[in-house]
């Protein structure tokens, strides 16, 4: 199965990075922009015999915990596809 | 009284680049003796101390000290921590202290974008600590930072416990000795330098003391007071049981 895992500065958070990419938009022009937030995505494929979807998304929810994301100061989300 | 050294651990994983600094600034005190502690490996070696040093633990992926964190030597040095054993986190030991969880909140990108390398005044904020024992409450220390992600951050809720508990040790001040923007280099929450644990048994700082433990050279001596603070600690509880 095909995993892609969405990592995002955790909401209430200062994104710094976010904040100065907020910044310079309105000097191209874009106006009115807002909540600009910059993350990262982890590809991933997991296998295994008879792994269900479900099995999947425990697995993955509990890599993002343990590793692929901090919740202290990040917050994430996941698809997962039959590939 | 006992005399025998006071035994230090520094732990080495791939990428440390303050290890050296730190097992020099140990064994500038005659009452100490210190070793390296591999990251593959699992024995803290009889330790009574152990010292996370700087540098950019497996490259700094994904973040900070995430890596680092599921090494084997530091499932040990959580079992020694969650024992009362003394752990100080220093910069990227700092972050990998708070990735382990053994010490509340995160550190993220400084607000500047910039890596930080210059002199800061750290106030102490409690001396109720073993790393800050030999300090005096609102003394002023002169240390070096060098970090990009030594932004401390934590939800409010944590914050307000951390505040009850006395768990800010050292905050960035101006000259003076008070907060003021200008003198936080990267942002952090209350001009949070450095926090301990509920327990106070383990303590991270994103400044360097490692680089500021001798008179007359540029450094300067105050991150002494810190190192001096655990020995003192230690050849207390020594007595006590002696």
């Amino acid at each position: 199965m095909n995993v892609r895992v969405y990592v995002t500065p955790k909401k209430g958070i200062l994104d710094p990075q976010g904040a100065a990419v907020e910044r310079s938009l309105p000097n191209l022009g874009f106006t009115g922009v807002s909540g600009v937030q910059i993350g990262k995505i982890i590809d991933l494929t997991i296998t295994g015999d008879g792994l269900t979807a479900a099995a999947a998304h425990e697995q993955v929810d509990d890599m993002c915990r343990r590793l692929l994301a901090n919740p202290i100061i990040e917050d994430y989300t996941f698809e997962i596809s039959e590939g | 009284m006992s005399s025998a050294p006071v035994r230090f651990g520094v732990v080495v994983f791939p990428g440390s680049n303050c290890d050296a600094d730190s097992y020099h600034a140990i064994s500038t005190f005659t009452d100490t003796s210190v070793q390296y502690l591999w990251h593959k490996d699992t024995d803290l070696k009889g330790v009574q101390a152990v010292i996370l040093p700087g540098g950019f633990s497996y490259g700094d992926y994904l973040r900070c000290g995430a890596i680092a964190r599921f090494s084997p030597i530091m499932q040990s040095v959580i079992d020694f921590a969650e024992n009362g054993g003394l752990v100080m986190g220093i910069c990227n030991g700092f972050q990998t202290l708070v990735e382990a969880g053994l010490l509340p909140g995160g550190l993220i990108r400084n607000t500047g974008l910039k890596f930080v390398c210059r002199y800061v005044n750290l106030r102490v904020e409690t001396i109720a600590t073993p790393f800050t024992s030999a300090c005096q409450t609102g003394e002023l220390l002169r240390i070096v930072v060098k970090h990009n992600e030594g932004n401390y951050t934590v939800d409010p809720e944590t914050f307000a416990r951390m505040q009850a508990d006395d768990q800010i040790v050292l905050r960035y001040v101006n000259a003076a000795g008070d907060q003021d923007e200008g003198a936080n280099p990267n942002g952090a929450l209350d001009d949070i330098a450095g926090v301990c644990n509920a327990a106070r048994n383990v303590f991270g700082m994103m400044p360097h003391p490692e680089n500021s433990v001798e008179a007359g050279l540029a450094g300067g001596a105050d991150g002494r007071k810190l190192f001096q603070s655990i020995i003192d600690t230690v050849l207390r509880a020594a007595e006590v049981t002696a």
